[in-house]
């Protein structure tokens, strides 16, 4: 039974142990480490831990091991603290030696002249819930974790007199709850789904939050924000990167009173406390309740978000991976179906979307990004088809968002993360999304109009994120450049205004009286299961290596050449970039790790195919660019 | 530590000799600790005896014959003179070393001013190493030399010798920092600062560390590990020194003593919790000012009852409230009178951590530095600097808080409740101007463990405004460690090293070997030479490149590449710049409606790389800003308010499209990109990047290319020099190779300018102007810098003319002609046209003449005639032109339609 491990109820008293144990010697930092390390490799044992992301915060209890799922949004100032202090038992006047590490606040009767203060740092990270996380991996997730969470009202006494159906209740409720949610895909109305998604429970913590900015990227996203106090390998972290951080949970309150009891007019008086503005407060020492602390213990990279997949790069991953290359194969054509379908018939594009959805960054050179593979679908209908078709990819990919161009958008809305000086934090914007997101544009938003300042920066900022995969943070005096690694799909009428690394027209080969209802049948029409093989293939196809072959390589140099001599003018070095590109995915979607030369034969024939019909397009419009 | 109650007859800094009540002070607290009896002597050892006393600052002190009673104990009034903390350099330069009755003129006649920015001095004691009995019996002298500043190493009275005698000795003949222009190399450098200081009058110091470093590293370690009590030390050092010299100069205050350069420069990712108390220096930008902060430095108490009043020294931001007033003995009948309280500036200053000093994929730090006195509002938002101070460790406000609510009323502390260690930070401002009673919480028994640290600053460097208006660019000298400049001579003296770095350069981006190397070459650029004697300025020796050709060819992938390599690279693009983004412009501070000048792309690319894409599409009233810069390598500005001339010395890396979007091969250059050839002129080399079409080239792309796929990355950067090896090169050599011509070389250059003209000459064109031999020379001393060598040589000379003819053959090869014709880049027209043009007007001129004594012709009809006469097609274009040229020799005039004969 989990319910028996100390070490993820009570993690402060076997790091206090481990401490006391060492007669202050250094090393035991690393012991505490490696301990909670060892424990979560056991089999099972990481699922045992409650996790931030689906337990409201009053259920989790105080001074435990909670894990988070998350994205660091921004990195604060190191700061110091108490590492080892001394305090002074006011009955006995004995000297007891304390360890400061992993908590917010020290014990009574400190003894601030004590020799044997160690001071030592930390950094807070703030982190986010991984933005744009779809609702089927939240929930999916949620179901995995085999954590009890108890109403925290009553953690102190009872726990144990509980009796075992009781507690088995508890725990099978959020599921049951849960469960109307699973099945009904495409029943018309999942944008509300999309808001209630992260279980009815969290609504709690999150409507108190309306009043304090918790700087998600982007809008209308709910979770428990998080202050991570890491203390160990502090240059291993980037920006942006994904993580799960299992750490103890600390919501002291007095971390809130803290930050409350403060008048503003004082603050403005007062020389010590103008070291911090208010804004700068409030966005550093957020109340507890809302932004819970947590200090790290371990902290693993996600790979990927995708719940189906096993998590780590162990052994049960690899023979996951031989197993499902076996099916691969058949699950492509499956999903090629489904797409076709989606897209009203049109196989071509459905093959592209596929290429497009397994599409990944995979290395710089200088500063070309190389495996990026921006898709243009012009020749979207109007009316909701884009909305639908975002519906769909949000049911097949583990993060995603659709960014509507609309002109107000684009004025309006903040893409690039700013900081704010005032506030000494990074304001978010909606392009700081975590690794492999789809990002969905829907061109066919935008009307006629002007774009004022801030619009054509947008508007910069999504061509430079398309053609560089990267996006220059605004820090007022300066710009920094981040390197990422989305995948963006622009919807559009004609060709679209951003670039692209390949366009493709849509040709509807069926025209449905009744859009809504065409795509929903044929979203119903899915089981789950089959659902969730698309969701795996995808997130697989994108982890596979790859390679050429020699042999290949000297056959597509020959390739380019027999074309150039031809006709010099219709084959340049920018389409054998995006033809090598689309033999690499074409090759991966298939689960061949190297490219053959019949992949090569194929990926020339389907942009052979997806050329003529854009220069169809052209010969049929005359005047498009 | 002890209580400080526990030492009584410690200190005495009056010679008030009114009974004492023995009572603590702030003074007080530190005390004891480890104090042994002889300690109480210490004031005779370690003072030299003839110091003089010190005056009162005037003003503060003449009403109060009894004021100065903070510490009141019972030492020997005979004492008095020759007290401890007269002559401790932890009481020189606060109120409390103040007396009264000298005359105003040396050491002693000189006001004190207060160093906050030396924060919370502490106040500590001298202790004897050996400290026993015998010390109270040893001899002065041999007392003296054992005596510490307790918690240190620090000797006074040696450290104060040593840092005058650096004073006296130390000579910087190397010297190149502008701060010392002026000065005698050779005679002792800070002497002559000091009579600077006499004749000025501003009495500060600047002391740059490296320099007490090379002269005595013993004294420098002391000043880096403790400086609150090694920087108070030198201050009294250099006021001897200054007063004995000068002894009629009077200054505002005492000379205060700024050092700056500690060796320990480090970024502010590094500080850790060692640094806690020592001397820094870090570098950053500042971006947030507050405003300023009156801070408390001696309060001033007033006995409601007898109307008695004290004065009570700040320390540490605590006031020890006297509880008894001395004259009635009335308890707590003294109250704070602000207005007659003494308070010195602070400002606050947000200094975030620059932008070249951050690993990728983290966000800046941030670090908070205190100002004080005359270094506030020295710095703004925005400005680059390099600050020394040291760094302070805060306790959050809160347990402060607490103790206040639990002792006093406000928020005046006992000291014994805080030890000087400890450093307690009390908001005393507010307490004093709005006296809001603390509320005591009794849920805050517990305090958050977190230090808040603050730097306070001793010295402001700003690096930026050298750059600006300076003419030295050694501010951002990179240093480099001994192996890097092993590995870096290593790789200059292999025989391909140009091929090398040239293909090291953009390894993404194929082919365009000679494009790579002029990109190459500017990134060294040439020698700076300086002709301002001979009234021709500074010589360009930047070197601009303008590539043009078809959509597509990865010209601003190279831009992009370039943009990223240079460590002061800007990267703007033609359409989305303005003549004001690209130069300055003088912006009005909605605060303090000051006139603040803000600089644009190329301003901020000084000494490095302005990247222009698009360069067509920008207006003309854009471009021409590039005149001036590109060769005068100034920017001049006159608005506002604000004329200024700012340096820009940037090389320009631009990037055009052809106007028809297609390269047109049968259009001159000028012709395919439509930029006037004022412009064209300024750029060294001019490349064309065009699709070659053939197909062994075609191969090695695909080669390229599919390479670039599978390749792993070891492979490649076996294959290829590491970014950072290529940074590094290029730094060092820029920084450190000032290649001179030789005499051969010129003899090269100058066969090869006259070759240049030779071949135009031959066919009546004129190849060569002698901006394409500067040209030369700076490519020519690129090469050489290349090669880190230190003289240019032949080859470089030859490497420079093949360069510029590749460049030439593609940009200014007349198209009708074939030949390099230089005269389509400066007059914008290729001889042949302008031969052909002649000859219109030839043919024009002969036509109408054969048409006899006809006054007036139609133009429409005289077009259609020449069009009949002539062979060769003529567009009307060329048939306006002739007009016009007819027009200009007076023969003809057109008005309107019609076309009349003179």
């Amino acid at each position: 039974m989990p319910s028996s491990h100390d070490w993820i109820n009570k993690p402060l008293g076997v790091v206090e142990a481990m401490f006391a144990q060492s007669n202050s010697n250094p090393e035991w930092e690393a012991k505490v480490l490696e301990y909670f390390k060892g424990q979560l490799k056991e089999k099972e044992s990481h699922s045992w831990v409650p996790s931030l992301n689906d337990v409201p915060l009053h259920y989790l209890k105080p001074n435990s091991l909670v894990k988070f799922r998350c994205l660091v949004q921004d990195m604060f100032d190191p700061e110091f603290y108490m590492g080892v202090y001394e305090t002074v038992d006011p009955s006995t006047k004995a000297n007891v030696l304390r360890c400061g590490k992993y908590k917010d606040v020290t014990e009574c009767g400190v003894d601030l002249n004590s020799r044997n203060t160690v001071t030592a740092e930390r950094q807070t990270f703030y982190c986010v819930p991984i933005p744009g996380e779809s609702p089927w991996a939240k929930e999916s997730y949620g179901c995995s974790s085999q954590a009890r969470v108890v109403p925290s009202t009553s953690y102190v006494p009872s726990r144990q007199k509980r009796s075992y159906e009781e507690d088995d209740d508890m725990d099978t409720q959020p599921q049951k709850q849960r469960e109307p949610h699973t099945e009904p895909h495409g029943n018309g109305d999942s944008k509300r789904q999309e808001t209630e998604a992260p279980s009815s429970q969290t609504t709690a913590p999150s409507d108190c939050s309306s009043h304090l900015d918790l700087n998600f990227p982007l809008p209308g996203e709910r979770g428990p924000a998080c202050l991570v106090k890491v203390y160990e390998g502090l240059d291993s972290f980037k920006l942006n990167d994904t993580l799960e951080i299992y750490g103890i949970l600390s919501v002291n309150p007095v971390l809130t009173v803290l930050g409350e009891e403060k008048d503003p007019s004082l603050l403005l008086l007062n020389p010590t406390e103008s070291m911090e503005t208010p804004e700068e407060q409030r966005a550093h020492d957020p109340p507890a309740s809302l932004v819970p602390r947590l200090h790290m213990l371990y902290a693993r990279p996600l790979q990927h978000n995708n719940p189906l997949l096993p998590s780590a790069p162990t052994e049960d991953q690899s023979a996951f991976v031989s197993s499902f290359l076996v099916e691969m194969a058949s699950v492509r054509a499956e999903l090629l179906a489904y797409l076709t379908h989606v897209l009203l018939g049109d196989g071509l594009a459905a093959e592209y979307l596929l290429l497009h959805l397994i599409s990944n960054v995979y290395t710089r050179r200088d500063v070309l990004p190389l495996g990026k593979f921006t898709l243009n679908l012009s020749g979207c209908p109007l009316n909701s088809y884009t909305e639908r078709l975002y519906q769909i990819v949000q049911q097949l990919v583990p993060c995603s968002y659709r960014l509507s161009m609309s002109l107000h958008t684009m004025n309006s809305m903040r893409l690039v993360p700013k900081k704010d000086y005032v506030a000494n934090r990074l304001v978010s914007g909606a392009l700081q999304l975590a690794r492999n997101t789809s990002l969905f544009l829907d061109e066919t938003q935008l009307e006629q109009g002007q774009l004022d300042s801030s619009g054509v920066r947008n508007i910069t900022a999504l061509g430079n994120l398309i053609s560089w995969q990267k996006v220059d943070y605004d820090f007022s005096y300066h710009q920094m450049e981040f390197p990422c690694n989305i995948n963006v799909l622009v919807t559009s009428e004609g060709r679209s205004l951003l670039p692209s690394d390949c366009q493709v027209p849509l040709q509807p080969q069926v025209t449905p009286p009744n859009m809504e209802e065409y795509l929903t049948t044929i979203h119903m029409a899915q089981f789950t299961s089959q659902i969730n093989k698309f969701r795996v293939y995808l997130s697989l196809a994108r982890t596979l290596d790859y390679s050429i072959s020699d042999e290949v390589t000297k056959a597509v140099e020959d390739d380019f050449v027999d074309m150039r001599k031809d006709d010099p003018q219709s084959v340049t070095a920018e389409d054998l970039h995006r033809m090598l590109v689309v033999a690499r995915l074409l090759s991966l979607s298939l689960g061949q790790t190297t490219l053959s030369r019949d992949g090569w034969m194929r990926a020339k024939h389907i942009d052979m195919l997806r050329r003529s019909r854009t220069e169809q397009q052209k010969s049929l419009n005359g005047n498009e660019p | 530590m002890s209580s400080p109650t526990s030492t009584p007859g410690r200190r005495k800094r009056n010679r008030d000799d009114i009974p004492a009540t023995p009572k603590s002070t702030a003074k007080g607290s530190d005390d004891g600790l480890v104090s042994p009896p002889s300690q109480r002597r210490r004031g005779q050892d370690s003072s030299n005896g003839d110091l003089p006393a010190m005056p009162t600052s005037p003003g503060t002190d003449i009403a109060s014959p009894a004021v100065h009673d903070t510490s009141l104990f019972s030492s020997p009034p005979q004492l008095y003179s020759l007290e401890v903390d007269m002559s401790s350099p932890l009481m020189y330069g606060t109120p409390s070393s103040r007396v009264e009755g000298t005359p105003r003129s040396g050491v002693g006649g000189t006001p004190a001013r207060q160093r906050p920015d030396l924060g919370s001095i502490r106040k500590a004691p001298q202790v004897d190493l050996h400290s026993d009995a015998d010390g109270a019996v040893a001899s002065e002298q041999a007392l003296g030399q054992k005596l510490v500043i307790w918690g240190t190493d620090v000797n006074v009275g040696t450290c104060k010798e040593k840092f005058q005698r650096f004073l006296q000795r130390f000579i910087d003949p190397a010297s190149n920092e502008d701060e010392n222009a002026g000065l005698d190399l050779n005679e002792p450098l800070y002497m002559q600062k000091l009579e600077e200081i006499s004749v000025v009058g501003e009495p500060v110091l600047n002391v740059n560390c490296s320099h007490v470093q090379s002269f005595d590293a013993d004294l420098y370690r002391q000043l880096i590990s403790y400086p609150q009590e090694v920087i108070p030390t030198f201050d009294m050092a250099v006021n001897e020194l200054f007063f004995e010299r000068f002894p009629d100069s009077i200054l505002e205050h005492q000379i205060q003593v700024r050092p700056y350069n500690a060796l320990k420069t480090r970024n502010m990712r590094s500080l850790n919790p060692e640094d806690i108390d020592q001397m820094i220096t870090i570098s950053g930008m500042v971006i947030r000012t507050s405003q300023l902060i009156p801070e408390m430095q001696e309060a001033f108490f007033q006995c409601q009852v007898c109307a008695f009043f004290t004065r009570v020294e700040v320390d540490r931001g605590r006031i020890a409230e006297p509880a008894v007033c001395r004259n009635c003995n009335t308890i707590h009948s003294l109250a704070l009178i602000h207005n007659r309280s003494a308070f010195s500036d602070k400002q606050m200053i947000k200094v975030q951590e620059s932008p070249d000093d951050m690993p990728a994929g983290q966000t800046p730090h941030t670090t908070i530095v205190y100002a004080h006195n005359d270094l506030v509002d020295k710095v703004q938002p925005g400005d680059r600097i390099n600050i020394t101070g040291e760094l302070l460790p805060l306790f959050p406000p809160n347990i402060t808080m607490v103790i206040m609510a639990k002792q006093f009323y406000f928020c005046f502390i006992r000291p014994e409740d805080i030890s000087p260690k400890s450093k307690v930070f009390v908001p005393m401002c507010s307490c004093i101007y709005r006296a809001v009673p603390m509320r005591e919480n009794p849920r805050q028994s517990n305090v958050k463990s977190v230090y808040k640290t603050h730097i306070d600053v001793i010295h402001f460097r700003k690096t930026d405004e050298k750059r600006l208006h300076g003419l030295d660019e050694d501010s951002d000298q990179k240093l480099f460690t001994e192996e890097r400049v092993q590995i870096l001579k290593e790789l200059a003296s292999k025989p391909d090293v140009y091929d090398r770095l040239s293909s090291a350069l953009a390894p993404s981006i194929y082919e365009h070997e000679d494009i790579k190397k002029g990109i190459l070459l500017q990134l060294f650029g040439g020698t700076r030479k300086d002709f301002s004697q001979t009234g021709r300025g500074n010589f360009r020796a930047e070197v601009n490149i303008l590539l043009c050709g078809d959509p597509g060819t990865s010209k601003s992938q190279l831009l992009q590449y370039v943009f990223n390599l240079v460590p002061r690279g800007q990267y703007t693009s033609g359409k989305g710049s303005s003549a004001v983004g690209l130069t300055a412009y003088v912006m009005k501070d909605p605060e303090t409606k000051q006139l603040v000048l803000q600089t644009g792309a190329l301003v901020l690319s000084d000494n490095g790389i302005c990247c222009i894409d698009e360069f067509d599409k920008m207006s003309d009233s854009t471009r021409s800003v590039l005149h001036e810069v590109m060769e005068q390598q100034t920017l001049s500005i006159a608005k506002a308010g604000i004329i200024c001339q700012l340096n820009a010395r940037t090389s320009v890396l631009a990037a055009a499209n052809p106007v028809e979007s297609q390269w047109n091969p049968k259009k001159t250059t000028i012709e395919n990109i439509q930029l006037p050839h004022t412009l064209l002129s300024r750029f060294d080399l001019i490349f064309l990047m065009l699709d070659p079409q053939d197909e062994a080239y075609d191969r090695r792309l695909a080669h390229h290319l599919v390479a670039l796929y599978y390749q792993s990355e070891e492979q490649i950067e076996e294959e290829f020099l590491d970014m950072a090896v290529l940074k590094d090169y290029i730094a060092y050599a820029r920084t450190y190779i000032n290649p001179r011509l030789n005499e051969e070389a010129s003899q090269a250059l100058i066969e090869a300018y006259v070759d240049m003209r030779k071949i135009g000459s031959g066919r009546g064109m004129v190849s060569a102007y002698p901006r394409q031999l500067e040209s030369l020379i700076r490519l020519a001393e690129a090469h050489a810098k290349v090669r880190f060598s230190d003289k240019v040589e032949t080859i470089d000379v030859e490497e420079a003319k093949r360069l510029h003819r590749e460049a030439l053959k593609q940009s200014a090869t007349d198209p009708r002609t074939g030949f390099v014709d230089i005269s389509i880049l400066t007059t914008g027209m290729s001889a042949t046209a302008r031969k052909r043009k002649e000859e219109v007007a030839r043919a024009l001129k002969k036509m109408i003449q054969s048409k006899g004594k006809t006054p007036a012709m139609k133009y429409q009809q005289l077009f259609d005639d020449l069009r009949g006469q002539s062979e060769a097609a003529i567009t009307k274009d060329m048939f306006e032109e002739a007009l016009r040229a007819l027009a200009d020799e007076d023969y003809l005039t057109v008005t309107g339609k019609t076309v009349r004969l003179l």
